[in-house]
């Protein structure tokens, strides 16, 4: 059964390694949902969020292959509901639209939302969530007329107390001293 | 070593002789030509073998690795020099070659603007290379150098690739070398878990008819002599890959032959029947497989793998025994009980009575007039000994090669396996007798391959190599024709050759050649070329419409081998 992922890469910081990442799912014609790379806590390693619906199986080959890059220190997968993860879109209307009614400014009340700048011609708001939240605002907002609407991709993060990414760099070192003895 | 002040194409040549390497399969270009002024400096230390065309070279260097071990090393220029290696790199790619390519690249300032013979060579490369790497500047030629022999031979082996702008060669570095022994982002094997050799020795111990399946993971492991202690001790049966081939002397009473489309009758049929599949080194081609969702059903599989994403990726592991086949496999010998299977053997030999009745006595004694493939590679086979070495190109001819030519030595196989590349034959051939200079080297392949990279004879030619080049002439594409007799009625569309007299064209290159069309001429013929003292053409006119049996159509089950049409 298909479902959503999210992949977890950690990686050093090589040009060309997204596009070693990439190419593992287009090259078995599997959609991308979402991709997020950034500086995790530690100098130095990337970190990838990647979205994607597909089998277990499917995923874990998948992963296989990532985790087999050379310049890749570790890759995980999780469902949806073994993570916290948010999503952050905007949303830019016209600044008329709130003067007309409150409605405006109740729907961001109430999604939580918040309104990052206000010029003379239009308003961005700001919301984080989960796509069906981001995508809800849309919605409702869209009544009056979204003029510019952008969705980042996802951030992640595990249940875990700890991030374990210095501890796991500490073990790999020990060992790959260990293999060389 | 001393802190000199050097350009980074001197620093290419001197990481080379540091890391070994003796020996470069190369063709130059704008985009090299400091690196190749610098080996001007540097030819008494390393050889170089200019071919005729990259994709020679990057064969070449695929075969040297073959039969010894070492990467190979390949040089080419930039833009179409470039392009040129593509096809041999995902070649070995395919096949797990340890082989580090050097492509020069435009200066670093014209990187992406489309600059004379630039084309982005790490881009074009990646989903074919284990690792790559631009180096724009000559500082980072050691560490990268070291870094992709280091990447190349260890783990599961592969094909690297720096490519090394124009600049960088140039520029001037402060030479310090040192080896890389280890990446923190790459663990090249995992310890073996006792657990899981514990968990496969009590199935193995259990077992009533367990079959095991080496492929070239016991090659590259040097597990050979594990391997023969392992079976020897169990009395298990053992059937090889395609590029297995070798790794046990062919005539080792446990050795059942071979696996997949075109392999041997008792192993295909068998592997339905086994209780037990013991899998050392091999990922389950489908070429081997047939149709997965029947495939040994009945048997517990016990997968020996170096690398982690081999394990469950065609065919579920009841237990996966991850890291080097040489430590696996000695582990499980130390624990395994003495066994013998001898009933379960004798439904092999059977098996092998049927097929030398039905096919293999065809094939190498054959009553009809016309030559057959089969009895030329056997009578090669024959006249060394099984001692030469056998390069084989693609196509029917492979299958035959791989089925009639005996082996004494690991690393004398020497074929396409995974790409199934045409051409890769005598550019194969010309790294394998680099490699192993005393050893006779055979190069079989058919009239289609051969044309592919006949170019090559001049570097054949130029650097002497005695190479006993057979051309296995049926003027067809014989494989894709076999297809077309046997599932699309006959109907025989663009594979048909008219072909040049292979004879003159040997002659035109310098290398002596004899044709031949009959049988009582094969013989004398055969040993004229093997007493010749250097390079030399036999081209043997054979029956136009043979197949190749048996076979396993595609996507039918294992045990579904056919033996006739
Ligand atoms: C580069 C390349 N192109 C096409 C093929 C498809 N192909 C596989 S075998 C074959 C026929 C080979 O003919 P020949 O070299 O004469 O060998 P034969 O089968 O007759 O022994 C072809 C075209 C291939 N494997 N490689
Ligand atoms: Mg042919």
């Amino acid at each position: 059964m298909k479902q959503e992922y999210i992949i977890t890469v950690y990686s050093e910081n090589h040009i060309g390694l997204l596009s070693r990442i990439t190419i593992i799912f287009t090259r078995r014609k599997v959609n991308i949902e979402s991709l997020t790379v950034s500086e995790s806590a530690i100098k130095g390693i990337f970190k990838f969020t990647i979205v994607i619906a597909e089998t277990r199986d499917q995923v874990m080959k998948m992963v296989g292959q990532i985790d087999k890059q050379i310049d890749v220190l570790k890759a995980f997968y999780h469902t949806n509901d073994e993570m916290i993860y948010q999503e952050i879109a905007l949303y830019k209307v016209r600044t008329e639209s709130l003067y007309d009614s409150d409605t405006v400014e109740k729907m961001v009340r109430k999604a939580g939302a918040r309104i990052l700048e206000i010029t003379r011609e239009f308003v961005i708001i700001e919301k984080t969530g989960h796509k069906d939240e981001t995508q809800a605002l849309f919605e409702e907002l869209n009544q009056f007329k979204v003029m510019q609407f952008i969705r980042s991709g996802r951030v992640a993060l595990t249940r875990d107390p700890i991030e374990r990414l210095s501890e796991f760099l500490k073990e790999r070192d020990i060992f790959l001293d260990s293999q060389n003895k | 070593m001393t802190n000199k002040r050097i350009p980074g194409s001197e620093a290419v040549i001197l990481s080379l002789i540091e890391e070994g390497v003796d020996i470069i399969f190369g063709y130059p270009g704008g985009a090299m030509i400091p690196i190749y002024d610098s080996l001007y400096d540097y030819s008494d230390k390393i050889k170089h073998i200019l071919t005729r065309h990259e994709q020679g070279l990057v064969h070449a260097a695929d075969g040297y690795a073959r039969v010894t071990g070492k990467p190979g090393v390949c040089f080419a220029t930039s833009g179409p020099g470039a392009t040129n290696l593509v096809t041999g790199i995902a070649n070995a790619m395919l096949d797990s070659i340890p082989m580090v390519c050097f492509t020069g690249q435009v200066g670093s300032s014209l990187l992406g603007t489309d600059a004379f013979q630039e084309s982005d060579l790490i881009g074009i490369t990646m989903p074919i290379t284990k690792w790559s790497y631009q180096v724009t500047k000559p500082e980072e030629i050691p560490e990268a150098v070291a870094k992709a022999f280091y990447i190349a031979k260890t783990g599961r082996p592969g094909p690297v690739l720096l490519d090394i702008t124009k600049d960088a060669q140039i520029a001037m570095l402060d030479w310090k070398y040192e080896k890389c022994t280890k990446i923190r982002s790459y663990v090249p094997e995992l310890p073996v878990d006792i657990t899981h050799v514990k968990e496969a020795v009590q199935i193995i111990d259990e077992a009533k008819k367990p079959l095991l399946l080496l492929g070239q993971g016991v090659i590259i492991g040097s597990a050979e002599n594990e391997l023969k202690e392992f079976i020897e001790k169990t009395g298990i049966p053992a059937a090889w890959t395609l590029l297995g081939l070798s790794a046990l002397p062919t005539e080792h009473p446990l050795n059942v032959g071979m696996l997949g489309m075109h392999g041997n009758y008792g192993p295909n049929l068998l592997t339905n029947e086994a209780d037990v599949i013991i899998a050392v080194g091999m990922r389950f081609d489908d070429r081997v497989t047939g149709k997965v969702s029947t495939y040994a059903k009945k048997a517990k599989i016990i997968h020996l793998e170096i690398d982690p994403a081999e394990i469950n990726k065609i065919v579920k592991a009841d237990v996966a025994i991850l890291g080097n086949s040489k430590k696996s496999l000695q582990l499980l010998t130390e624990r395994v009980k003495e066994n013998s299977h001898d009933a379960w053997i004798k439904e092999f030999k059977k098996c092998d009575d049927i097929e030398f009745e039905k096919v293999i006595e065809k094939d190498i004694h054959p009553t009809k007039p016309g030559l057959t493939m089969g009895e030329i590679v056997r009578m090669a086979s024959e006249k060394t000994n099984h001692e030469a070495i056998l390069v084989s190109d693609v196509g029917q001819h492979q299958m035959i090669n791989a089925r009639y030519f005996k082996f004494k030595h690991s690393r004398s196989h020497v074929s396409s396996g995974g790409l199934g590349t045409m051409g890769f034959g005598l550019p194969a051939s010309m790294g394998a007798q680099m490699g192993q200079p005393d050893r006779t080297v055979f190069s079989v392949s058919g009239d289609g391959g051969f044309q592919m990279t006949i170019q090559e004879l001049g570097t054949i030619e130029q650097n002497k190599l005695p190479i006993k080049i057979i051309i296995l002439n049926n003027n067809f594409l014989g494989m894709v024709r076999q297809w077309q007799q046997l599932f699309f009625e006959k109907r025989y569309s663009f594979t048909k050759l008219h072909n040049p007299d292979f004879i003159m064209i040997a002659k035109g290159y310098g290398i002596e050649g004899n044709k031949v069309s009959k049988r009582e001429d094969l013989d004398a013929a055969m040993q004229k070329m093997i007493d010749h003292d250097g390079p030399y053409v036999l081209e043997v006119t054979i029956e136009k419409e043979d197949n190749v049996f048996p076979m396993i159509p595609a996507g039918a089950s294992v045990s579904d081998v056919m033996l006739e049409a």
